[in-house]
């Protein structure tokens, strides 16, 4: 490449000198340079070796980019770069507000669950509690209802005890007047002589160890 | 006409698209004529006032389209100084983002058929990297005094080569503005030319599909480099305005 651009360039001064000496000075700077003989076929200009070192277009190039560099910088300096670092400090702004507002409401969350958590513990020991009161009441009321139960168990329990002693004593006293009349009747029966206390006693002697 | 071979319907004009011309009619190019180089540098202050200024117009907490790219830009220059040249590097941030603006849309809006690249004239590239060169020199001087000098005396070598390394750093120091305006220019031309010239054998049949697929190829590829030049362009400069405000290595 280079060494075309090289061949170019001194092609271009050899025609240019050919042409300064065949044509007069019809051009000032050699970069419009009509050449006889060779058709321009749509274009306007034509390079004269490279026209990077044409000089004579340097002050132009230089005006216009000194111009044009001064006026991009003050746009930018006043208008553009203002505006972005305060778009992007508002941004940063907005971020880190949003970050210590989701913080804050983590936070409340965080103190939501407490809450809930704390009242569901209370609830749930309220409920023991009155299970446990429930409890205790109807093991108070079952103890009352068996303890009647009992009383009432033993008091008829006394009264048949009362009753089966009372029979049985009848029946002991019954037994024995039976057998003091029926050992009476036997004696007599025999020819002999009753008398009461020494039946009685007889009867008792006997009767004693039989009838506990 | 130079480059130009006329035989078998091939035309080569690969330098055409760089002549400066006026804009109205034709004639001598005095300083201060309208041409086609200051048609482009004002469309290049205008796209990057449309994007920088239309772009944020809405100055929306979240961005549509042009305001994000917008801010992309503000980002990385503002990014690029603040990791290169320091805190103390920001107060220059201005004219930093002006000069990558103007390369970074120079160099795509000269990608336009048609259009007029003007980051690949030596003349004004040259007075971008001279305007950088002189600027952060002053700013080397007004800020360090005379021991901005110690940016050519490396204290860390040992004493013996210290003078020769004086030399390099100060020859290298006086290349920076050659280097950053050659390289742009450079680059700019190289691809254009190499795009026309492909675009020239378009022109017969047998080679044509691979002509266009190429001018296709260089031209993805020129889009990068457009980018990429802005980019080495802006970087170095920030390298020299952190050798301008800390000098000592």
């Amino acid at each position: 490449m280079f060494s075309l651009l090289q061949e170019a360039a001194t092609t271009a001064v050899e025609t240019t000198e050919g042409v300064a000496v065949v044509v007069d000075e019809t051009h000032a700077a050699g970069a419009h340079v009509p050449t006889p003989g060779v058709e321009l076929v749509g274009h306007a200009e034509e390079a004269a070796g490279l026209p990077q070192l044409d000089i004579a277009t340097f002050g132009n190039q230089i005006f216009w980019l000194v111009v044009t560099l001064v006026v991009l910088y003050l746009v930018l300096s006043r208008v553009a770069l203002p505006r972005i670092a305060a778009v992007l400090s508002d941004r940063q702004g907005a971020v880190t507000g949003d970050l210590m507002a989701a913080e804050e409401f983590k936070h409340k969350a965080r103190e939501a669950e407490a809450a809930y958590d704390k009242a569901l513990a209370d609830a749930r020991h309220e409920a023991q509690a009155i299970v446990a009161q429930n409890r205790a009441e109807i093991q108070a009321q079952l103890d009352a209802a068996i303890a009647k139960a009992d009383a009432e168990i033993a008091a008829r329990t006394a009264e048949s005890e009362t009753r089966i002693r009372e029979i049985r004593a009848s029946a002991e006293t019954d037994a024995r007047q039976v057998a003091r009349d029926v050992t009476a009747e036997l004696v007599t029966a025999f020819g002999g002589r009753t008398d009461d206390a020494a039946v009685g006693a007889a009867v008792d002697g006997r009767m004693k160890g039989a009838l506990q | 006409m130079a480059t130009e071979a006329t035989g078998g319907g091939l035309e080569f004009h690969p330098m055409d698209q760089f002549v400066v011309s006026p804009l109205f009619g034709a004639g001598e190019v005095h300083w201060y004529t309208p041409t086609n180089v200051t048609l482009w540098l004002a469309l290049t202050a205008l796209a990057s006032i449309a994007l920088l200024v239309l772009g944020t117009r809405g100055r929306a907490i979240v961005p549509n389209r042009a305001q994000s790219m917008a801010e992309m830009a503000y980002g990385l220059v503002h990014k690029m100084i603040e990791d290169i040249a320091g805190k103390d590097g920001l107060q220059y941030f201005p004219y930093v983002l002006t000069l990558f603006m103007f390369v970074v849309f120079a160099n795509l809006l000269g990608l336009i058929p048609m259009a007029f690249t003007v980051t690949s004239h030596i003349a004004v590239t040259g007075v971008l990297a001279l305007a950088v060169f002189f600027g952060v020199t002053i700013i080397g001087f007004v800020k360090n005094g005379a021991h901005f000098l110690d940016l050519f005396w490396v204290r860390s070598a040992p004493l013996a080569v210290r003078p020769i390394l004086a030399v390099i750093e100060v020859i290298s120091y006086f290349v920076r503005p050659l280097s950053l305006s050659i390289r742009l220019a450079g680059n700019m031309i190289a691809g254009h030319a190499v795009i026309k010239v492909f675009a020239g054998f378009a022109a017969i049949a047998a080679v044509a599909p691979v002509a266009i697929i190429a001018v296709v190829g260089m031209y993805a590829f020129e889009v990068l480099v457009a980018f990429v030049q802005a980019y080495v362009f802006t970087i170095l400069t920030c390298v020299y305005l952190k050798d301008a405000l800390h000098p000592s290595h």
